[in-house]
């Protein structure tokens, strides 16, 4: 009926399911608002069904010597222009808006839920019509049918909101099939379905107690719309005729006189509005007590792990020290809010023109180490302490608008989904030549063309000229992980961050992708912070390796001696299980379990309850990371054990 | 293109068909005579017998469309059953005032809502709850309460701009602007606070998504980020939620109109319902219908030209 209404009707369409679940009820009533939606509408509805017992006076009593008064003792909401008081037919209007209200969601509800349970229980052609009823009804405005009913069978309130009923029937049987769908193949459901119950005894029993949650979701939504459009027809006349006492005709009656007492708007509007705004709040709250639990609830506390002092035995890397390096990390760490550290105390070098992997599995704090060096990470996290130097500068400690002048021209990016990593909207040509624009401010548009075509050509894309027109989706994953290192290219960066750069990617695009890299290193003399998990690649084109587990480095070592002798059981076993390097193919040796996550670091060594060599010590102490004396970095008081132990070679 | 307009017509078409048959079916469901229950039972049988032949009650349903179809088809939707005008010359002489709450209450929905939405996916905590509470407030307060608020405020307190009335824009262009003023606030309330919302979550969306990130890795400065990046693909998802306003706004012309007593198509549709005339009715719902379909249309193609994968498709 009023814009409004149309807005809630569509903000229901939107609504993911939410499931009722035990304990439903309890969490509702932890909410204040939903409390106090609920405890209004009582008290409306309560008086509106005693309005004889609790009204001061009877809807229709005239008192035509005290018209149009404000609020007094006599009459708290003040009198209407025959003198009748406005407390009372306030009270008595809501009768006319409830049964009102209470027909068309009772419409809405009975054809909407069974068309919808129906439909989605069934499925195919059915539910087609329905959601082809439900896009058109969507289509049309329902306050044109309402009229065009009302111009025909005249003022009659029924008809108008049994009509109303019927009109958003078909979006409340979309939200139900979804709800349905979602349910409809769960275990207990086909279980049901076995033990040899009939369709409509699998929905009465077993779906509809499970989407109770929602329907009573689109009850009170509706609800709310029912009431702005059962006022508003009200309010044009179109209800229940004068001089029944009604919300909408108050607000009628008040317009009239808005010049005179313009106090009659505030009873008359406002009983609406709070009564809307409850029904708004409760389908809002009780969506969100639904969905708390649907989406697992507040996150458990978990055993903190212990933090001691971390023992350095490899010298410390300075500021001067860090000068013979590209990039110097020195005891990063990352937290985010919880607290949890996701990087702890992370340090390495990588030294100008070479490639440094970065190894592990995917949550052990790779990533989260190269986008702290680029001083982008995500939501909440933050450097807690460490230095990162690149040729001299610490990153950490430089001002925002230095740090995006760094990442432009000094440190490249290349990331894992090329295609998810390039502007959808924009072609490939455009988003090229914005970077070229932030390198070259004053470049014409003839020289920013030129500088395109050749960054990709750089890249080995056929074809050019071309190529600039097209937009991500029409690209290959190879292609657009060409045009993903063009565009990290654009500022001649002297360190490229490339994390998993091929895992999206064919096993024969990765060997070309890995091969451009390498030949764009030896043109551009540029170092390559490769992040990975596959050994193969590592081989291919790393000459060190540092190996993460758990936020923390546990072994830095050359390529060939890593392969040949890894000195830490994590690197060990991951070299094992690794099915494409043949030097290791006598047993497929898996690490049991996964990594766990920050909160579930265990004490002492993070990596004992997943080793085999692990004794009881490993459990006491926080291990160091210990250097040899050929320079490998180790950490694990076992080392000497592997030391005894030859992979291959 | 061509091709999308074409196929969208074809969707839409029948919608025009099940609006303009409702009449002619509910008038048949209508229990005893229909001219009696529109008249009144006190009516003198000439006028009854006289109605009865304007809305062709003795020729069976189908004959009955057929003929109005034929009609409509040729540009004549019948004649007003107490003003006698042509319904075709009724509706195009009020089309303008509603196209003018339209396109004005559409601008401002636009610029504020999505600037709203903007600035609340920038800042987070309060006004992200403030954009909630705002959002709650523009669809429970009735729109024909706001109108009337700010009729009090404005035209009778403060007598800034008129209670009612219409002046064409091609009579005073400042007065079109003043009369309108007010019923386009209205209006665009309830649109603003849910493009604000939606605009929000949609650029909270795109604001944490890969190529963001890649793009500040790659050094693009955070105004080209939010309002070239971020705000383009944000655009995406919102331009088919603005659809559904402007659908929502043509509804509360209705209720806007008559308080602001604005010769528009809703206030038409309001009088005519009022006096059961039928024709007058049927007409403006079939021309709603048309304005609903034609923003579909438009939506599609701003949807198309904002998304280059739906344009391939």
């Amino acid at each position: 009926m009023t814009a409004g209404a149309d807005t809630i009707i569509e903000s229901v369409t939107s609504l993911e399911p939410p499931m009722q679940e035990p304990g439903f009820i309890r969490r509702l009533a932890r909410r204040p608002l939903a409390v106090g939606s609920l405890a209004f509408l009582a008290i409306v509805a309560l008086a509106a069904v005693l309005a004889p017992l609790v009204a001061p006076y009877a809807p229709n009593s005239l008192d035509l010597l005290h018209v149009l008064q404000g609020p007094s003792w006599a009459h708290p909401l003040g009198t209407d222009n025959l003198g009748r008081d406005m407390l009372s037919r306030v009270i008595y209007g809501g009768r006319v808006t409830l049964v009102g209200t209470a027909i068309g969601v009772g419409v809405a509800l009975v054809v909407g839920v069974s068309a919808g349970l129906a439909a989605g229980y069934t499925g195919g052609r059915s539910d087609w019509i329905v959601t082809r009823l439900a896009d058109m009804a969507l289509a049309i405005p329902a306050i044109m049918i309402l009229l065009v009913v009302l111009s025909v069978f005249g003022r009659d309130e029924t008809i108008a909101m049994v009509s109303f009923g019927l009109i958003i029937s078909p979006v409340v049987m979309r939200v139900i099939r979804g709800a349905t769908l979602t349910v409809r193949d769960e275990l207990f459901v086909d279980a049901a379905r076995v033990s040899g119950l009939t369709g409509p005894q699998v929905i009465v029993r077993h779906i509809l107690p499970r989407i109770s949650g929602v329907v009573i979701v689109q009850a009170s939504l509706l609800a709310a719309s029912a009431v702005l459009v059962e006022t508003g027809l009200g309010f044009l006349g179109l209800g229940v005729p004068p001089p029944t006492a009604t919300w909408g005709g108050l607000v009628a009656t008040a317009s009239t006189y808005v010049q005179v007492q313009p106090w009659l708007l505030v009873p008359s509007g406002l009983i609406v509005a709070l009564t809307v705004l409850a029904f708004g709040l409760l389908g809002d709250a009780v969506r969100d007590a639904a969905t708390e639990n649907w989406l697992g609830g507040p996150t458990q506390p978990h055993a903190r792990p212990s933090l001691r002092t971390e023992l350095h035995a490899p010298a410390p890397r300075t500021k001067e020290a860090s000068e013979a390096h590209l990039l110097s990390v020195e005891d990063l760490v990352v937290a985010f809010p919880g607290p949890r550290r996701v990087v702890d105390g992370v340090s390495f070098d990588v030294k100008p023109g070479e490639t440094l992997g970065l190894v592990g599995e995917s949550g052990c704090g790779k990533s989260m180490t190269a986008l702290a060096l680029l001083r982008l990470l995500p939501g909440g996290g933050s450097v807690e302490s460490g230095h990162c130097w690149l040729a001299g500068r610490d990153l950490i400690e430089l001002s925002d608008a230095d740090s995006r002048r760094v990442r432009g021209s000094e440190i490249g990016l290349v990331s894992q989904n090329a295609i998810a990593s390039l502007d959808p909207v924009f072609t490939v040509g455009s988003q090229l030549g914005e970077l070229v624009r932030l390198q070259q401010p004053h470049a014409s548009r003839a020289e920013v063309r030129r500088r395109v075509l050749g960054l990709l050509e750089m890249v080995r894309l056929q074809n050019p000229a071309k190529l600039v027109q097209r937009y991500p989706h029409e690209l290959s994953g190879g292609m657009a992980q060409r045009v993903a290192i063009a565009a990290a290219l654009v500022g001649q960066p002297q360190l490229l961050i490339a994390d998993e750069p091929t895992t999206a990617l064919d096993v024969t695009v990765q060997a070309e992708i890995l091969a451009l890299l390498r030949s764009l290193q030896r043109q551009t003399r540029m170092a390559i912070l490769l992040i990975t998990h596959d050994w193969g690649i590592v081989a291919d084109m790393c000459e060190r390796a540092v190996v993460m587990y758990a936020g923390q480095v546990v072994e830095v070592a050359s390529v060939d001696d890593l392969f040949h002798q890894p000195l830490h059981p994590y690197a060990e076993g991951l070299l094992l299980s690794n099915p494409r390097l043949g030097r290791a193919r006598r047993h497929l040796a898996a690490i049991p379990g996964s990594v766990p996550p920050p909160e579930g670091w265990p004490a002492g060594c993070r990596f004992h309850p997943r080793c085999k060599y692990a004794t009881a010590e490993c459990q006491l102490t926080r291990i160091p990371l210990l250097e040899d004396p050929s320079g490998r970095l180790s950490r694990c008081i076992h080392s000497d054990r592997l030391r005894t132990k030859v992979l291959a070679g | 293109m061509v091709n999308l307009i074409v196929r969208r017509l074809l969707v839409s078409l029948p919608l025009v068909f099940i609006v303009s048959i409702l009449t002619f079916v509910l008038l048949a469901l209508t229990p005893g005579d229909p001219a009696i229950a529109i008249l009144g039972p006190d009516a003198p049988p000439s006028s009854l017998a006289h109605l009865r032949e304007q809305l062709g009650l003795q020729d069976p349903l189908y004959t009955r469309y057929w003929d109005w179809l034929t009609g409509a088809v040729h540009g004549d939707l019948g004649v007003s059953l107490f003003t006698g005008q042509q319904v075709t010359a009724a509706l195009t002489q009020r089309l303008p005032v509603t196209l003018s709450l339209i396109l004005g209450a559409t601008l401002l929905t636009t610029t504020i809502g999505v600037g709203l939405g903007v600035l609340a996916s920038l800042r987070h905590g309060a006004s992200g709850r403030a954009i909630d509470v705002l959002s709650l407030l523009g669809l429970a307060i009735p729109n024909y309460w706001l109108a009337l608020g700010l009729v009090a405020i404005f035209a009778v307190s403060w007598r800034l701009l008129p209670a009612t009335g219409y002046v064409p824009l091609t009579e005073s262009p400042g007065g079109w602007a003043r009369t309108l003023a007010l019923p386009v606030t209205v209006l665009a309330v309830a649109g603003i606070s849910v493009l604000a919302k939606q605009t929000r979550n949609a650029m909270l969306d795109v604001l944490s998504s890969d190529f963001i990130m890649t793009l500040r890795a790659r050094g693009v400065p955070e105004r080209s980020i939010i309002f070239k990046h971020g705000l383009r693909n944000a655009a995406i998802p919102v331009v088919t939620i603005m659809g559904l306003q402007v659908v929502a706004m043509l509804s509360g012309t209705v209720i806007v109109e008559s308080v602001f007593a604005l010769p528009g198509l809703g206030n038409l549709a309001v009088q005519g319902t009022l006096q059961h005339d039928i024709p007058v009715v049927q007409g403006a719902a079939v021309c709603f219908t048309l304005i609903v379909i034609l923003v579909n249309l438009l939506v599609d193609l701003a949807y198309g030209w904002l998304n280059p994968k739906a344009r391939s498709a």
